[in-house]
């Protein structure tokens, strides 16, 4: 061969597929109920599992009986999660399964079982760093000094010291947690709503005293996880046990207020801060304590993102956590970086403000202290400031010209992401009749990448979509990375590209061989083989020349070979009003500017950051894990109170992709969290800017607002 | 959900024998959607659901001598729909913000008045009061959705009905019938509701066997505008924060009577006669709109965090009057 052949993303001017916008493949499936859930999963014979929680927040089982729920007609049998003198630590805590022939019978079950509690004492109030000291809950989590903020204080022109927070939320899949399990002999095959197809069968296979070669984890489709569906879970494994124990097949998915409750928050922070500029708005020092909650252990907002995107001369951070009585937290999408975002970002602001600085002018002024991204946080902060009109309408905090009570204002924020590929093993097989398939153990989340790997496929063999088949959610397929971190679009673009080129190679071998041209000059397009101009074979014809079996390549990542990458910024700007009567928040027009490599599909791309405004928007706005204190309890677990932004509450939202050729050649990042770090800090910024007010923890509820408001000037 | 009998009677008096039975533990059926989250939770557990949904007399609206009588059944779309309530702009404008298309399809406007509290220690468990061995949580816990007005007793909730407050200010009076099959009595709707002191008291004065079957509107005089106000957080299904309904009576500018009554700020529909007296003789504008809602929220009670409801009530009323005469500009 005279060429080195090397793997590569084709130019992009010669694209068909790549970088357009393509609808998801499993679009219409997803739509019309073809595709099936796990919570979909009702094979002959299935029982159906309900669970008893525990209603207090701090308590020890006093007695349990769960004989009586035996004897409820249709009930097959109960799992036991607790035993008499365990401690109960969270509202939601999980007591008994049962399962039985129909949900209302082991609804019944549940309820006839018995059980005692010895109330304990609780401690829920995450915000109350004072209250966590008094009941003993404190715990240091770390602190971290650079430079001299001290000195740096004495020196600068402007000190501002602010006090921010962000409440807790819940993942709230919208398919809740859980599992269909069915033994065939000793062979299990669980439908699992998982990120983690290829991670998840030895966690069945550790707790059941199982071989893990025993164990089939299928998820084909998934009603979200955001990062809250990596492990199997006490109840999945319950499932499991179930169904082993008898003999029937068992679906269990957790009800939705003990979604809410156990299956996965993300933590909350408060933040004490002191921040100084100098007069050119450049800022010397940021010295901040920072506190919340991740669960019974403290933990919280870690403290290495902060002051997050930037990292200033002299800065010093100090965080504690609270042990509270709430449920665990599991990683939500960007962890923990949306906090960060709105616990660092509205201090910006702030002492933007008081200098008398336009805010855009001062998060400018330190982009060099952002590092390698400063440059293109400076072309996105350009054009989401033209898309939003910045410079026309951007007043001084407060000094908005309307002049009822609804005031308008603008704020941004900005955020930054790994992306890199994550691990990635499938096997590619060119069918002798021209048709390709590929099968690897890895998940659509919904986000498509179903889709993307069929498009990688198409483009290198210069196929139409309809010609792929994209073979994924089984653990029995080659093992891929858990979706989680954003890095399951480079991990499986990458590993099929490398698969799909070594195949296209072999074939262009053997075409040449069969019509004597150079491989060197081949192509594979439109359904033929190109020598140049000239067609040389049809498609289908090449892979004839393979012989009776198909061609089958298996392909790997991640590999540093360019085709991926990771690192990407991304700028957010907001237009909103604010009722300073009522307190309500109207979300007129929301722009992201994102960065991210190569795209592969531009309309997933696009979905992919219109849910993650759409999320931030609301735990900006109105969504909150709410901890009654008298109880212990998450008293609004439920749908009604627990609230959710919906097409009316977003306002027109503008999702630009930031994508010259220097992003094309970066090649393929991962998209899916960065779009949901900035809503919160660039929200709470236009809301500081339409009322002069600063409110001070998200999200920004009409009490929220109006206690402000009445409180007066930050 | 526990075990019941299920009835689906096809008159008023069929309903009424068959509710007056199990010593109360009976419950009414209409649109459904609030019962069954309530006998999931095991929140009620009647031994027999009546279905009242088949009987016709209470479906349409019909005009009577001096106003109109809108059947039970009628649905919320019905009333977005139904020219003999056109007049009625507050009531249109209250199913006009329920913005949820299964609820407009099937709550109906007598299942609204009937709505037990949304209170989360109430759907939590801790029943209507929401006590813990005596003792209210709601004092010192998450009140900041509970009641302003009326909440120095037991109960602290506030009334979940929409449509009370449009319907008391125009006068409305609810049909009742029950307990015995025969018997029906007409009640201005302001007595309809009641504040418990206990919790096995209810929210209405309903007593077993007894249900609505009709409210009745008196007809709509052309010299009254009327408009009602919801602070709703959420443009999806969402219950609001706070509420005001207005009826205004006005000759030449000057507003010579009116009614305002508050929602979602008491145990009950609250009408606030000190926003009438700081408004009758004068035109509604901007500045007497605010002294109204102002005279309205004086004598409010918060609680330790719901403070701000006292300014989202007093916004209610404002904008309440103001759209009534036509001179609320919102963006």
């Amino acid at each position: 061969m005279a060429t080195e052949r090397k793997h590569a993303w084709g130019p992009r001017k010669d694209n068909v597929l790549i970088g357009k916008s393509i609808q998801r493949i499993d679009g219409v499936g997803k739509a019309s109920g073809a595709a099936k859930f796990s919570a979909d999963i009702n094979t002959k014979g299935t029982l159906f599992a309900k669970l008893l929680t525990c209603k207090l927040g701090h308590a020890k089982v006093k007695s349990l009986d769960a004989e009586p729920a035996k004897k409820i007609p249709g009930v097959k049998g109960v799992h036991l999660f607790k035993k008499v003198g365990d401690e109960i630590r969270w509202d939601g805590e999980l007591i008994v399964a049962v399962a039985a022939e129909t949900e209302d019978q082991a609804e019944d079950g549940v309820k006839a079982i018995k059980v005692e509690y010895e109330t304990l004492e609780h401690f829920v109030d995450e915000a109350d760093l004072a209250g966590g000291e008094k009941a003993g809950r404190n715990k240091p989590a770390g602190e971290n000094k650079k430079g001299d903020v001290e000195a740096a204080l004495k020196t600068a022109k402007v000190v501002h010291k602010g006090h921010y927070g962000i409440a807790t939320i819940s993942h709230m899949c919208l398919e809740p947690h859980g599992s269909h399990c069915e033994f065939a002999g000793d062979q299990l095959t669980a439908h699992l709503s998982t990120q983690n197809v290829s991670g998840t069968p030895g966690q069945f296979a550790e707790g059941m005293l199982m071989d893990a070669k025993n164990v089939t984890v299928i998820g084909n489709y998934e009603g979200g996880g955001f990062g809250s569906k990596f492990a199997i879970g006490e109840w999945g494994l319950a499932c499991a046990k179930m169904a082993k124990e008898l003999g029937r097949p068992v679906r269990l998915m957790l009800d939705r207020a003990t979604e809410l409750k156990v299956a996965g928050t993300r933590p909350s922070g408060f933040i004490d801060v002191t921040i100084a500029a100098d007069a050119d708005g450049k800022i010397v020092a940021w010295d901040s304590h920072h506190w919340g909650t991740a669960g019974i252990g403290g933990g919280g907002v870690a403290l290495g993102q902060i002051p997050y995107v930037y990292d200033f001369e002299n800065q010093s951070r100090r965080q504690t956590g609270i042990g509270c009585n709430v449920g665990p937290n599991q990683a939500w999408r960007a962890p923990p970086h949306p906090q960060a975002c709105a616990l660092s970002q509205v201090a910006i602001d702030d002492i933007a403000a008081k200098l008398g600085k336009d805010s855009y002018d001062v998060f400018l002024k330190n982009l060099p202290s952002t590092g390698a991204k400063a440059g293109v946080y400076e072309e996105e902060m350009k054009i989401a400031a033209k898309e939003i009109d910045w410079k026309a309408k951007w007043h001084p905090h407060g000094q908005s010209p309307d002049k009822g009570p609804i005031k308008r204002g603008l704020g941004m924020a900005m955020h930054k992401w790994g992306g890199g590929p994550g691990a990635c093993n499938c096997n590619v097989k060119v069918h002798p009749d021209g048709s390709v398939e590929t099968f690897l153990g890895s998940q659509d989340l919904g986000t498509g990448t179903r889709t993307v790997i069929a498009i990688v496929l198409a483009e290198t063999f210069g196929l139409p979509l309809s010609s792929v088949k994209v073979n994924l959610g089984s653990s029995k397929y080659p093992n891929s990375a858990g979706s989680g971190g954003s890095i399951t679009v480079g991990g499986v673009s990458g590993a099929h590209r490398r698969a799909a080129q070594d195949a296209l190679w072999k074939i262009f071998d053997l075409v040449a061989e069969k019509y004597k041209v150079s491989a060197d000059n081949l192509a594979a397009k439109g359904g033929n083989i190109l020598n140049g101009k000239d067609v040389v074979c049809t498609w289908k014809q090449a892979c004839g020349l393979v012989g009776p079996m198909p061609l089958e390549v298996a392909g790997k990542g991640p590999v540093q070979d360019g085709l991926t990458n990771n690192s990407v910024g991304g700028v957010q700007m907001v237009d909103l009003s604010v009722d300073t009567e009522t307190g309500l928040i109207r979300i007129h027009k929301f722009v992201s500017v994102q960065d991210c490599g190569l795209i592969i599909d531009e309309l997933t791309a696009k979905s992919q950051v219109l849910g993650g405004l759409i999320m931030g928007i609301t735990y900006a706005l109105s969504e909150e894990r709410i901890m009654d204190n008298k109880t212990g309890r998450y008293i609004n677990a439920d749908l009604q109170n627990y609230k959710l932004a919906r097409i009316g509450d977003i306002g027109e939202l503008v999702a630009i992709m930031y994508q010259p050729d220097s992003e094309y050649d970066r090649g393929v990042v991962g998209l899916g969290e960065p779009p949901v770090i900035s809503p919160g800090a660039a929200i709470s910024n236009a809301v500081a800017n339409a009322t002069g007010v600063r409110v001070p923890v998200l999200p920004l509820t009409p009490k929220r607002v109006l206690d402000a408001l009445k409180g007066g000037r930050a | 959900m526990r075990p019941f009998e299920y009835a689906s009677p096809r008159t008023e008096a069929e309903a009424a024998a068959l509710l007056n039975a199990y010593d109360g533990h009976t419950a009414v059926l209409a649109g459904g959607t609030d019962l069954f989250n309530l006998l999931k939770r095991d929140l009620v557990t009647p031994q027999r659901v009546v279905d009242i949904k088949n009987i016709e007399s209470m479906r349409g609206t019909t005009p009577v001598s001096d106003g109109v009588l809108v059947g039970a059944l009628t649905t919320l779309d019905d009333i977005l729909s139904e020219p003999l309530l056109a007049d009625y702009a507050s009531l249109r404008q209250v199913a006009d913000a329920v913005h949820a298309i299964q609820i407009r399809d099937n709550g109906t406007l007598g299942g609204d008045l009937c709505l037990l509290p949304n209170c989360w220690y109430f759907r939590n468990g801790y029943g209507l009061l929401g006590q813990d061995r005596g003792q209210s949580l709601v004092n010192e816990g998450r009140n900041e959705l509970h009641a302003i007005f009326g909440n120095r007793g037991p109960a602290k909730f506030v009334s979940a009905s929409r449509f009370a407050p449009a319907l008391i200010a125009w006068g409305a009076r609810v049909r009742i019938v029950g307990p015995a099959s025969d018997q029906v009595s007409l009640l201005p709707l302001e007595y309809f509701f009641v504040t418990p002191k206990s919790a096995e008291q209810g929210v209405t004065v309903l007593q077993p066997g007894q249900f609505v079957s009709h409210v009745w509107l008196p007809t709509a005089a052309h010299n009254v505008a009327s408009a009602t106000y919801e602070v709703l957080q959420l443009e999806g299904l969402d219950w609001p924060l706070a509420a005001a309904s207005a009826c205004v009576e006005t000759s030449a500018g000057i507003v010579k009577d009116a009614r305002i009554v508050f929602g979602h700020v008491a145990p009950t529909p609250w009408s606030s006669f000190d926003a009438v007296a700081a408004l009758v003789g004068k035109e509604i504008t901007e500045s007497t709109a605010q002294a109204a809602g102002d005279a309205a929220v004086a004598r409010a009670t918060p609680l330790s965090e719901n403070e701000y409801k006292v300014q989202l009530a007093r916004t209610a009323v404002k904008r309440a009057l103001l759209r009534a005469a036509g001179k609320l500009e919102m963006a």
